[in-house]
């Protein structure tokens, strides 16, 4: 046997699995979603039904507020973990990064015990001012479940880059006369610009399709996730479903590789 | 700001030593006047406080309590880098990756509110006194070593600083490049006029760019004086092995006369000492016929460098001797010869070092 056969032979189980998991599911879906009665037409249907319309902003809101909020979190949180050592330093980090281990029910309940109907927010505002805050089982409830969920994960990313920060240039700024707000934005923030893009990526993609918080803490969160389960589980309506799906990957990878190519200078210039 | 700038400030250093958290001490409590203008070198082995100097003076870091940092008089110990009007050039250069050459230049005069048509013309001025007209508008990444060299000091003298502070700004540079920017550093520092202190571990950098140097050693300085006084008067062994090179010898002195194993050199010395240790240039022994020299010792190996040839000598002194001679020299290894070395050229040290 040859080496170039050889190679080509250590290649095909990866081609097989390739085909059977994700080719071949990613093209019946695709043939899926266009056959329903509209046909292809059904593809546009994310964008011209007002109710798929609303779901789809409401779900690119959502996750673009969460990916948002987790960075500004993520950020001055990585930045001072790293930067410092104190007394219980690791058991911090251990804990911020503790939710990479729970899935999303596991999340959801706990937005639950924090804000629903028994939870602590409720309980504590219940007692000072005789009204039961409850926010769990709406989109607030869902926000704060997807930024506990994503902020371990982008916290990481960051906590890498401050690490891997020339220190040099942030006293270089100083001797110019940068005050501590110029130096961290014109040394820090556009420095940590590639690690933003690569971890807000990952909280953007994981609050625009997460199903599992949502699931658990209501079925009536206007988000897409949630839309594709009723339309396919109550409503059997399995080609919409799959168009919503469709529509729904196209449009995370496409806002996703809307930002990589707008921080593509930025991303450039620190490389 | 502008008439002061030609000059820089005076600056002096008042009883500045610097303990770490961890307890090391990175630097002896140290006084050192530094005169309006004058370019002073810190000269010393990596660990010997040079740069913990350096960042004291700039505001990097704060001198353990009771030193005190003083800018022509002022008291400048609390005030920290960005108001201490200092221009500093990093070994690593740190420049702005996110912004031009331009940018990175301008930065400073961004920072103090300086009119951008002002700022513009300063850059312009800088550009051509730093020789990268055409780069103006390039990305960091898209420079050399050189070129990023030159940028990082027109940014930092941009602002008009009253002191340059410089650390170790060539030592990143292959040895071709660190020669010629040498050069052209030293017309530029000394066109600029600016007080400037300047860190390296290299000694041909610090003569030819120091008005003063001093030399440092595990924390403290061990001499501070002009290029020529370090390498002529060298007082300690540290100072005269780490500057050029050096023949140490001990010997014992009798009559005016260094008692060696190869012959009785004279020496401007009137004491008999049993037990002395003494510094001679390689490049002040002169190589003559063994009949006529004070000494003499056999060539144990000789190494041509172009412009000269190092001959090492046996025989002659309780070690081996180097001697420089010139490369006309016709001579080959086994031979004995004579030495002829000027009582003035013989140093005699401080026997602890």
């Amino acid at each position: 046997m040859s080496h170039r056969s050889f190679v080509w032979l250590c290649l095909l189980p990866l081609a097989v699995v390739t085909a059977a998991f994700f080719l071949l599911p990613m093209a019946r879906l695709v043939v899926t979603g266009a056959g329903g009665p509209q046909g292809l037409a059904g593809y546009l249907a994310i964008l011209t039904e007002p109710r798929y319309r609303a779901t789809l902003i409401n779900t690119v809101l959502l996750a673009a507020a969460t990916t948002i909020v987790t960075l500004i979190v993520a950020t001055i949180a990585g930045m001072f973990l790293q930067r410092h050592r104190f007394p219980g330093r690791a058991v911090l980090i251990a804990m911020l990064t503790f939710p990479l281990a729970f899935p999303g029910v596991v999340v959801g309940f706990m937005i639950i015990l924090l804000a629903g109907r028994q939870g602590l927010i409720g309980d504590f505002s219940n007692r000072l001012f005789g009204e039961k805050l409850v926010f769990a089982y709406s989109i607030y409830g869902l926000f704060l479940g997807y930024l506990y969920f994503s902020i371990p994960r982008v916290i990481l990313t960051i906590m890498a880059a401050v690490q891997k920060l020339d220190a040099g240039l942030e006293e270089a700024a100083r001797s110019l006369g940068a005050g501590p707000w110029a130096v961290q934005r014109d040394v820090v923030l556009p420095a940590l610009a590639p690690a933003f893009v690569a971890s807000g990526a990952i909280a953007f993609a994981t609050a625009m399709g997460a199903f599992g918080t949502a699931f658990t803490l209501a079925t009536n969160i206007d988000v897409l996730p949630m839309l594709i389960y009723t339309e396919f589980t109550l409503a059997a309506n399995l080609s919409t479903s799959a168009a919503l799906s469709v529509g729904l990957g196209i449009i995370t990878w496409f806002i996703l590789a809307l930002a990589r190519s707008f921080s593509g200078s930025a991303v450039a210039a620190a490389g | 700001m502008s008439a002061q700038a030609g000059h820089g400030a005076a600056v002096r250093i008042d009883a500045c030593g610097k303990t770490f958290a961890d307890g090391t001490r990175a630097l002896e409590p140290a006084t050192l006047d530094i005169a309006r203008g004058e370019t002073l070198v810190l000269l010393g082995p990596s660990g010997c406080g040079k740069t913990t100097m350096l960042r004291i003076i700039a505001g990097l870091e704060l001198p353990d309590a009771g030193g005190r940092v003083l800018f022509d008089g002022k008291d400048m110990t609390p005030v920290p880098i960005e108001r201490r009007n200092v221009g500093m050039v990093f070994q690593s250069y740190a420049l702005f990756p996110n912004m031009t050459v331009s940018d990175n230049i301008g930065y400073g005069l961004k920072i103090r509110g300086v009119p951008s048509k002002e700022r513009a013309e300063r850059v312009a001025e800088l550009v051509a006194l730093t020789n990268i007209s055409g780069l103006e508008n390039r990305r960091i990444n898209q420079l050399s070593g050189g070129q990023r060299q030159r940028v990082a000091l027109a940014r930092a003298v941009a602002i008009r600083p009253g002191i340059l502070l410089l650390d170790e700004p060539l030592t990143a540079l292959d040895a071709a490049l660190r020669d010629r920017l040498r050069g052209e550093l030293n017309r530029l520092l000394r066109a600029l006029g600016i007080t400037t202190i300047y860190v390296t571990h290299d000694q041909s950098e610090a003569m030819e760019l120091g008005d003063r140097v001093v030399v440092m050693q595990k924390g403290a300085i061990a001499q501070i004086g002009t290029p020529r006084e370090i390498y002529f008067t060298p007082r300690s062994r540290f100072v005269a092995e780490f500057i050029g090179a050096a023949n140490i010898v001990e010997a014992t002195i009798e009559d005016r006369h260094l008692v060696l194993p190869g012959g009785r050199q004279p020496i401007h010395c009137d004491v008999d000492m049993p037990a002395v240790v003494a510094m001679i240039r390689p490049e002040t022994i002169r190589v003559t016929s063994t009949g006529s020299a004070s000494l003499s010792g056999t060539i144990d190996s000789i190494s041509f460098i172009g412009d000269r040839q190092r001959l090492v000598v046996s025989g002659a002194s309780n070690r081996l001797l180097t001697v420089d001679a010139p490369n006309t020299l016709r001579t080959r290894p086994g031979e004995r010869i004579g030495l002829s070395i000027s009582p003035d050229a013989v140093r005699l040290l401080p026997p602890e070092s």
